[in-house]
């Protein structure tokens, strides 16, 4: 049943054999922002809805140490899932995201050069940034800036973060994440993002397509986000989490709060680890929205005990750092 | 003499703040150059815009400011001098003037003699005075958001500054504005001109220079080229026309620097979808104009306006991209419809418990409950006022009214709450009367907005509206000042609206009437809302209410319907619980109030008032007429509003009040003359009492339709 979609994935894009395949496309991303000095990461290993969230940013913002690293980022948003039926939503999708600190004056000039990169020739397009701010109340982050359009497609969000983790940036930093399928579809002219082609054969032309790789993702995880979860044994995770984070969390703010604590023993504290902890509790979070599990008033309560595990270790990791 | 030119060279500034911003800056530097005096007598300023750039042009600045000469004045002459000598005192002065002692001068005013000095003053030069002033007036510009983006956060500002041009013809005015340095050296289309300079040879080119550069920097030609080429895009289809659409050509007019438009199509089979999610796709999400065929009915097609200019071939892959992203987006709301139609309305409105209304209220569900428990009290008044209705239709569209907030196709386009449930309500066989109130249950939004059609749906519309406006009150969250996070204004206005233009027999004291007690959901949250227990507080919140429907209604007949100022206090003075027969009582009083007669009443009238005044403030009785033999001015004036009060009476209970006005101002003479002649507070406390008596009775007889003592008379 839902292999309907994938009929057409025979038929592939006849119009663009030329078009980059997705995984040359994060290459290009990837090469070019190297080339402008940024470090490349590899994906974070632990689950999150955006790019933002993982630690390259969230964390790397704070404080005044210049930073400019690029890294593709699959996000999971489990009430997304579509079963793999929609050929415009997924459960997880991939952002490249980028984080420029501090922005170079000719940052929306750089971007644009980076389109140019993928084979995008700006003088055949229309291209317009429209308004469109960015927030995220559980980790105290928000900042202001556009969404992108490429002949009416929201290809990237660019945002000036202006505070993350509760806190005041400066410098402030220029984040850039492109969407990756949905560029991936447009190069491609694809109706559907199981059509995409992922990887070409350069011997035989033969390709795989996003759907070889990841509809049985996309099913499966729809099935165990919207039906099979254990909803119990979520809250029982969720809750044994929150409960580690923040008993690390206390023991920070008291060395942290101490009069002449051993710097060694500040830096040696696992800040890092301790916000693996608030973002496990955070996906299981969405989780329990996909279940249905989080009633009106009950979910402002458990958001803000997520903001208080994200901002707690922004504020400790702010101040591990500037000691 | 000469042109002064102002460019702030901005990355893209959010569409809708540009219009209010470039007013803003063409305000502040007129006025700074007006207050400095460097405005010559063809001064003309002229603004311009774009996403990227705002920008001034002033015609005839001058060089400098004119020199000045100021007489100062200082220490008394005897003072200053004694015997003709220059005192400490003189020196001091002279030392503070700047003049010689020698050039100081004996003045003389109603005080005496004092020294005096004449000081001249050279004026500034435009460029050093333009450079200190005007970048406090940028930075000062107001900006619904803004940022900060360099390191040390020195100023904020809705986006990056990236260049300034500052030009007194081709001279550089030496500012700087948020760390850049001020040139000739503007910027054209990002991609039809590139990043080279557009440099300036001075300050006139600049319209014209930029436009070579793919820049149309004025927005009435951008909004001018963008109508002409949507008409010339939409006659390639025959009969066709676009949807007019205000709001959305501002939007593209600040969403570009060159605008062309293309026209795309969509398959005709999403033409079975309803034309207001079609729309809504179209304009809010990706602001195109749709467009229609001769029969007025949708056609697929749409327009984008785009920022850019290209050949055939790219005009061809940029209708091919947009329509993709079009398709995609009504494939979606085909996904949603039919989705949602696996659970009818009836169905969902359990499911409401889950959708908050209002923290310390309820939840939709308690919303729903509280409409048809006020709907059942104001049906009960229509019904005895025997205007035909359908009650059942009636409850049943107030029981689903809330569900479609619960169905993915409003999730997705919330803008659409309402529409899509009657549209759903339809589809699903409930009927048109349940339906058509369903539907308009959120309009009218604004003044302008047109009020539901049937009396179901206005009855709805009211209902909701006044328990919102009653629970909100009850706890505390009444709109102050500019604050009204919960526009209840806005609902309240919407009251006024239905009111005054449907035929409704129901008044405020009705609509409040009907609210009843706001029912509090017991719970964990009582305590928040136990003040709307209290003994009395209940009265309390509904006096709260029904002054704040006064106030709308003040608002309505003033700013809605253009009634002068006084004319609505004086008929609101005289009751303001019916909004139509307020809005008769003013269009009399705006017919009769030019006339002569009328402004003679009008002025007695406050005499009337004063002289009471004073008479309770002395605390003279009021007698009576026919304890004493009156003087033949007050006797008349006696016998007139004897005659003319049931008469009025009659006209007023027929409602025909400008008649009614006409008649009362037949009474002029016989006022003019009682007041000429007769002094009311005669020291005779009889005779004092009965005039008294008789003005107080003239006052009240005729006061009902409007209070007379409020208009203003030249």
């Amino acid at each position: 049943m839902p292999l309907s979609t994938i009929e057409s994935s025979a038929v592939v894009s006849p119009a663009k054999p030329a078009a980059l395949t997705y995984q040359e496309l994060l290459f290009r991303l990837q090469g070019f922002w190297a080339a402008r000095g940024c470090v490349l990461q590899q994906p974070y290993d632990v689950e999150v809805g955006a790019g933002t969230m993982a630690p390259e940013t969230f964390l790397r913002v704070l404080g005044p140490k210049p930073y400019r690293v690029g890294y593709a980022q699959p996000s999971r948003r489990p009430a997304d899932g579509r079963y793999g039926e929609n050929p415009n939503r997924l459960f997880k999708h991939t952002q490249f995201q980028l984080i420029l600190k501090p922005p170079p004056v000719n940052v929306q000039e750089l971007y644009l050069e980076s389109l140019e990169a993928l084979g995008i020739d700006l003088a055949q397009h229309d291209l317009k940034f429209e308004e469109d701010n960015w927030e995220w109340p559980a980790g105290g982050a928000w900042g202001v800036g556009w969404q992108v359009m490429l002949d009416g497609l929201e290809i990237t969000q660019f945002t000036y973060f202006q505070q993350c983790g509760g806190l005041d940036l400066d410098p402030i930093c220029a984040e850039l994440t492109y969407g990756l399928e949905r560029i991936a579809a447009f190069l491609q002219d694809v109706d559907s993002i199981y059509d995409i082609v992922w990887a070409r054969d350069p011997e035989t032309a033969a390709v795989v397509t996003y759907g070889d790789v990841r509809l049985a993702e996309e099913l499966q995880f729809s099935v165990y986000n919207f039906e099979l979860a254990d909803v119990s044994k979520l809250w029982e995770h969720f809750n044994s989490y929150e409960a580690e984070a923040r008993a690390l969390l206390d023991q920070a703010n008291a060395l942290f709060a101490k009069e002449g604590a051993d710097a060694v023993e500040k830096r040696r504290f696992p800040l890092l680890a301790t916000y693996e902890l608030a973002l496990k509790c955070s996906h299981l979070f969405n989780l329990l929205d996909a279940r249905g599990a989080i009633s009106v008033t009950e979910r402002v309560g458990v958001i803000g005990r997520i903001r208080a595990l994200a901002v707690g270790v922004a504020k400790a990791y702010a101040m591990q750092q500037g000691s | 003499m000469a042109d002064f030119l102002l460019e702030i060279g901005l990355e893209e500034v959010p569409a809708r703040m540009i219009a209010g911003a470039e007013a803003e800056l063409g305000k502040r530097v007129s006025e700074l150059l007006t207050r400095e005096r460097l405005l010559g007598p063809n001064g003309e300023l002229t603004t311009y815009s774009t996403p990227r750039r705002l920008a001034v042009l002033v015609e005839d600045v001058l060089a400098s400011q004119a020199d000045t000469e100021e007489q100062l004045t200082g220490p008394s002459w005897k003072v200053a001098f004694k015997d003709g000598a220059p005192t400490v005192a003189a020196e001091a002065f002279a030392k503070k003037a700047g003049v010689a002692v020698e050039a100081l001068e004996r003045v003389e005013n109603a005080k005496g003699e004092y020294v005096g000095a004449k000081v001249k003053r050279l004026g500034r030069a435009a460029a050093d005075l333009l450079a200190a002033e005007l970048p406090k007036e940028v930075l000062g510009l107001y900006w619904a958001k803004n940022m900060y983006w360099r390191a040390g956060k020195p100023e904020r500002f809705v986006r990056p500054v990236r260049w300034v041009v500052a030009l007194l013809d081709s001279a550089f005015v030496p500012l700087e504005i948020a760390g850049i340095a001020a040139g000739n050296a503007s910027r054209g289309h990002r991609v039809l001109h590139g990043e080279a300079p557009v440099v300036l040879g001075k300050a006139a080119d600049y319209a014209d220079a930029l436009r070579k550069a793919f820049v149309a920097v004025d927005v009435a030609e951008r909004r001018q080229s963008i109508r002409k080429a949507l008409d010339k895009a939409t006659r390639t289809v025959a009969g066709a026309r676009w949807r007019e659409d205000a709001a959305l050509i501002e939007t593209v007019v600040h969403l570009t620097e060159w605008p062309t438009v293309v026209l795309g199509d969509f398959e005709p089979e999403y033409l079975a979808l309803p034309e207001e999610v079609l729309v809504t796709v179209m304009r809010d999400h990706q602001k195109y104009f749709a467009v229609e065929g001769a029969d007025g009915k949708l056609a697929p097609h749409f327009l984008a306006v785009l920022n850019t200019q290209v050949d055939d071939e790219g005009e061809a892959i940029i209708r091919h991209g947009n329509a993709r992203v079009l398709r995609a987006r009504f494939k979606d709301a085909q996904f949603f419809w039919d989705f949602d139609q696996k659970t009818q309305l009836v169905e969902r409105v359990e499911s409401l418990k889950t959708v908050t209304f209002q923290k310390e209220l309820g939840s939709y569900f308690w919303k729903t409950m509280e409409n048809g428990r006020v709907l059942q009290q104001l049906a009960g008044t229509l019904k005895g006022a025997q205007v035909p209705f359908d009650e059942l239709a009636l409850y049943k569209a107030s029981l689903l009214a809330k569900t479609d907030l619960t169905t993915e196709l409003v999730k997705e386009f919330t803008e659409l709450q309402g529409i899509i449930g009657g549209l759903y309500a339809k589809a699903q066989g409930l009927g048109d009367i349940v339906s058509q109130a369903i539907y308009p249950q959120y309009t009218p939004a604004s003044t302008d907005d047109t009020i539901p059609r049937t009396v179901e749906g206005q009855l709805l519309g009211l209902a909701d509206r006044i328990q919102t406006i009653t629970g909100m009150f009850s706890i505390g969250n009444a709109p102050t000042g500019s604050k009204d996070p919960f526009a209840l204004r806005r609902a309240a206005n919407a009251i006024v609206k239905i009111l005054a233009e449907s035929g409704l027999p129901l008044t405020f004291s009705d609509v409040v009437g009907a609210s009843g007690e706001v029912s509090h959901p017991s719970g964990k949250n009582k305590d928040a809302v136990r003040v709307g227990h209290l003994d009395g507080a209940e009265d309390a919140n509904k006096e709260q209410v029904a002054a704040f429907l006064r106030e709308r209604l003040h608002f309505y007949l003033k700013d809605v319907r253009g009634f002068a100022y006084d004319v609505v206090n004086a008929v609101l003075a005289a009751g303001a619980d019916d909004v139509r027969d307020a809005m008769a009582r003013a269009e009399a009083l705006t017919a009769v109030r030019g006339s002569e007669d009328f402004a003679a009443i009008s002025a007695a009238f406050k005499r009337i008032k004063n002289i009471l005044r004073q008479a309770e403030e002395k605390q003279f009785e009021l007698g009576s007429a026919k304890d004493v033999s009156l003087s033949a001015e007050a006797q008349r004036l006696f016998d007139a509003a004897a005659t003319l009060a049931p008469v009025v009476a009659e006209l007023r209970q027929k409602r025909a009040y400008r008649e009614a006005l006409v008649c009362i101002a037949t009474l002029r003479p016989v006022v003019d003359a009682f007041f000429d002649k007769v002094m009311v507070l005669d020291p005779d406390a009889a005779v004092r009492g009965a005039h008294l008596g008789l003005i107080d009775e003239v006052l009240r007889g005729f006061s009902g339709i409007a209070d007379f003592s409020e208009i203003v008379t030249a």
